[in-house]
């Protein structure tokens, strides 16, 4: 993953933000991605969901695994801290980092390869223990690293650059979170900054695990004619099943509600999730009409974008385990240990 | 059907007895009930339970060696042998040295070809009696254990009013229990009393041993070690045998980790989907500055390589405690080995190495547990403690564990924001103390702390590299630092004859059985000193130890000499005069099998 510094270019009054950050604030270093990679414009969003947000970035902490998609934890938030860790294991690694220090904002990022291959067990277990974080795959159906093999996310029929037409399954990693327990699902489309922001926005703001699966082409080994995950392919394809806006508690709430389907969904922190538009009898808080609906668009050949699904009301890892609103790194050592005197007091029951 | 038996002289709390029988059927109860017995009337006794891997049906055995001058290592010489389980009674009744004797449930005759004129057979009629005085299948079964259990009371002399007191502390508040078990008990006592010369010519005899002993395993030791420590984060994936450690670990914390307000948790503890994941989350809880930990045996240490690599080369603390079973592969789960010494001291693929533990017995469990934690993050590394199964899972009798209010956690070279604050620019891999260890810096701290922890290629600012100088001068500081832990793990113990110009080597488990063998190679005029090493990398006292000596047997429990091999590879001795003695087929070390197997080897 090499790194080249951002030149500091003077710059004319850029907005600041809450806490009086502008967005140059929530960079990092250069990407090295090639040129009209969608993993950039993937990590220009996350830079402006971070500065609408404006969290403070040193209390970010921003995890990957291997791949194209991991090296992006270097090209936000440069005074965060990052850990690039191995292929497949980041949703291990953040799960123990988020046990140890609930006051940061965790962002894994991950590809197709890192997520539904090699490390498609970890990615399932850290949905289920709703460990709190925002869990970015980057998903463009192809290993780029290793110059262009199918991944586990590639559909049927879509082709190699060189023809070979992929003829297994594709797994879908918001069906396999809503039948593993994941509580926020959302896709997006890296060509569609727009709709990605609020998105990434609330998925931040989500008390659990928030699983957000975007569609970034590969410009180099997955965007030729044939390739389902091509910008072309994904514009054509794509519906935005829900529009939604993600409203922070300072924010007067001035948006009218469309009468239909128009959804109010309270965050955690007072942050409000409104849906401005869903389809007919599509409720994003209810597992089998979302399952039903997402079924139907992909026999449909359709992309469904958007935030799919959201339970607020789930526990976290950290109300599951019922351990101390503070993160255990402040717990002093003295609430720790037990001392001497209850070591002796043990032990009289062993002797 | 009683033999005719050589009378052998009395022998005053120095025998061994082993219990043969069916796993499933509640003997586990009635062997540690002798064995606590034993322990409380001040007698030094060790309890070895050697089972299967299966839930019901199968054999398993449990032995228990008495042994006044503290040598209860596993011993092959039974006195009295309980013959339980018609499957193996040929071969456990062959087992019993001559003059011995077998007990066995005389409700139903014995196999006539199963006789020995040279033991005694004491006949009790378990199922009779528990069927004469228990109404449901299920007592009846697990009462036949208690009701042996009694016999032996009397055969031993162990003292009646102790095992009584001992029912009472367990069944305490579970009356029906508690009378079933009295009642069985007495009337295994009361049958042997009036049919047998009790007590056999093998005794007890209580002795004044003071309060300083515990009766305590390896894993629950461990767990208070972490607990101690102050290990607030702990993954873990189920395995035999180091399964109990965390659930010793989740009992202690439940009981002193409640926040007495909140009620709330001091810790977190995942039940991870895999060893893979469990590894990885005590990386993740470390990078963060959490104290955590892992335990495992060997299978888990095979999928946590490539995670150990990851932490030894981003400088990632991290404790795994790896309770040592049979391999290779899934080898036998319920059975002991030494056999991932060379798997976990270079565990993961490129140049690593870390830093081991080796503990003889549950007092240093809970010691090298706590020694674990202050060694991973004084040298940002990872710390395996290698314990077996045998230290883990069996009982033993060690002095009282202690411990020094005035311990304070070393949290290594950790920058908080004042100290960043000082510095021009944080970088992360430069600015190394003597040990050669860097100070690092935790999420959340500061943003003039941010650094990227990565397993790439890296330089001293941790900025990815592909620049050979850069990538090496980090890899080769790594190695300085490893070397540099020699000085700081746990020192070997030595014991010394005069006049011995050859040693023993030994690690971990072994030390009992070594040590016995040293006292009898010494009756037959062999001297020879003694090293049981403790942690690895190796440290000076190790190599001059090496150097002293004429001829090293390196005793340990596992087919190629792994110790053997890694004292050749990492310190200067010459491998031509280090011999190994070899015990691997998965019940723990007798002295016996290391006085053969040096004997033997200075015969040629």
């Amino acid at each position: 993953m090499p790194s080249i510094s951002k030149p500091i270019v003077p710059t004319l009054d850029l907005p600041r933000n809450a806490i009086g950050l502008t967005v140059r604030d929530y960079e990092g270093s250069m990407s090295t991605l090639c040129a009209g990679c969608g993993h950039d414009s993937i990590t220009a969003a996350i830079v402006h969901a971070l500065w609408e947000l404006a969290v403070q970035p040193h209390m970010v902490a921003k995890l990957s695994g291997i791949g194209c998609s991991s090296k992006t934890t270097a090209y936000f938030a440069g005074s965060a801290h990052g850990f690039n860790s191995v292929h497949g294991r980041m949703p291990a690694i953040a799960t123990g980092a988020a046990a140890a220090n609930r006051d940061l904002l965790f962002i894994g990022i991950s590809g197709d390869g890192d997520s539904l291959s090699i490390g498609l067990g970890h990615l399932c277990h850290a949905m289920r223990r709703n460990v709190r974080m925002l869990y970015i795959i980057e998903n463009n159906g192809v290993y780029g690293l290793t110059k262009g093999q199918f991944s586990a996310s590639a559909d049927i029929g879509s082709k190699l650059k060189r023809g070979q037409p992929n003829r297994m399954a594709p797994i879908d990693p918001i069906m396999v979170g809503l039948s593993t327990g994941a509580t926020f699902l959302a896709r997006g489309f890296s060509g569609d900054k727009d709709q990605l922001v609020p998105i990434l926005e609330a998925a931040a703001m989500h008390r659990g695990f928030a699983l957000v699966d975007v569609i970034s082409p590969c410009v180099t080994f997955n965007d030729h004619e044939g390739s389902t995950k091509s910008y072309r392919y994904t514009r054509e394809h794509e519906v935005r099943a829900t529009e939604s806006d993600f409203i922070p508690p300072r924010s007067e709430i001035v948006a009218s509600l469309p009468a239909n389907g128009a959804t109010r969904v309270a965050m955690h922190d007072g942050n409000v999730l409104t849906f401005r538009s869903v389809p007919d009898g599509y409720d994003p808080s209810d597992r089998t009409s979302v399952s039903h609906y997402l079924e139907q668009r992909h026999d449909a050949g359709e992309i469904a974008t958007g935030i799919l699904y959201v339970d607020e009301s789930a526990p976290d890892m950290h109300e599951l385990s019922n351990s101390v609103s503070e993160a255990l790194v402040h717990v002093p050592f003295d609430r720790l240990c037990p001392g001497a005197d209850a070591l002796t007091a043990l032990q009289d029951s062993f002797a | 059907m009683t033999g005719v038996a050589a009378a052998p002289g009395v022998r005053v709390n120095d025998f061994a007895l082993k219990l043969a029988n069916v796993n499933g059927t509640g003997s586990a109860s009635a062997n540690s009930l002798l064995m606590e017995a034993i322990f409380r009337m001040g007698v030094p006794v060790s309890g070895k339970n050697l089972f299967p891997s299966n839930i019901q049906g199968l054999p398993t055995w449990y032995e228990i060696r008495v042994n006044h001058t503290g040598y209860v290592a596993r011993t092959q010489e039974y006195d009295l042998m309980v013959a339980m389980n018609a499957q193996t009674y040929d071969r456990d009744i062959e087992e019993v040295r001559s003059g011995g004797y077998v007990l066995y449930d005389s409700t139903w005759p014995l196999d006539s070809g199963l006789e020995r004129d040279d033991v005694t057979f004491l006949g009790v009629p378990l199922a009779k009696l528990c069927n004469e005085h228990f109404s449901s299948a299920r007592e009846r079964i697990l009462m036949k254990n208690i009701v042996y259990a009694g016999s032996i009371v009397a055969l031993l002399g162990i003292d009646t009013a102790l095992i009584d007191r001992l029912l009472d502390e367990k069944f305490a508040g579970k009356e029906k229990l508690r009378n079933s078990n009295h009642l069985a008990l007495r009337l295994g006592r009361e049958y042997a009393a009036e049919h047998f010369d009790c007590p056999l010519s093998i005794r007890l005899a209580p002795i004044d041993a003071g309060n300083d002993r515990i009766l305590i395993d390896g894993n629950t030791a461990a767990a208070l070690g972490c607990l101690y420590a102050g290990a607030t984060v702990a993954a873990w994936y189920p395995i035999t045998p180091s399964t109990s450690l965390m659930d010793a670990f989740t009992s202690f914390c439940e009981r002193y980790r409640r926040d007495p307000e909140s009620g709330a948790n001091n810790y977190v503890i995942v039940q991870a989907e895999d060893e893979l994941a469990a590894i990885g989350i005590v990386v993740g809880a470390a990078w963060a500055g959490a104290r955590a930990f892992t335990s495992t045996s060997g299978p888990g240490i095979s999928l946590m390589n490539e995670i150990l690599g990851l932490a030894y080369y981003a400088e990632i603390p991290a404790v795994v405690i790896d309770v040592q079973r049979t391999g290779p592969s899934t080898g036998m789960p319920t059975r002991t080995q030494q056999s991932d010494i060379l798997e976990c001291a270079y565990a993961s693929h490129g140049d690593t190495k870390h830093i081991l533990l080796f503990p003889a017995n549950p007092h240093e469990c809970f010691e090298l547990a706590v020694r674990a934690f202050d060694l991973a993050e004084q040298f940002q590394t990872p710390v395996i403690m290698l314990s077996d199964l045998d230290i883990g899972m069996n009982d033993w009798v060690v002095p009282r564990l202690t411990w020094s209010d005035s311990y304070r956690p070393d949290r290594g070279r950790v920058l908080d924001a004042a100290a960043l604050e000082r510095l021009t620019a944080f970088r992360r891999y430069s600015g190394f103390d003597a040990n050669f260890v860097p100070a690092r810096t935790l999420p959340g701290v500061s943003p003039l702390g941010a650094y990227f922890a990565r397993g790439s290629g890296h330089t001293e600012s941790g900025v990815y590299t592909e620049i050979p100088d850069e990538y090496q001068k980090v890899l080769d500081r790594l190695a300085n630092k490893h070397a540099a832990t020699a000085n700081h793990v746990p020192e070997p113990v030595i014991e010394r004859r005069a006049a011995a110009h050859i040693a023993v080597v030994t690690v971990g488990g072994c030390d009992l059985a070594v040590r016995e063998a040293l006292e009898e190679l010494h009756e037959r005029g062999i001297d020879a000193d003694y090293m049981r090493i403790r942690g690895f990398p190796f440290g000076t006292t190790v190599e001059s130890f090496l150097d002293e000596h004429d001829t090293v047997f390196v005793v340990e429990q596992n087919r190629d000499g792994q110790l053997r091999s890694l004292l050749s590879l990492e310190t200067h001795v010459n491998k031509d005069k280090l011999r190994s003695v070899l015990f691997y087929g998965g019940f723990p070390l007798s002295a016996a099998t290391v006085v053969d197997g040096v004997a033997r080897q200075l015969r040629r």
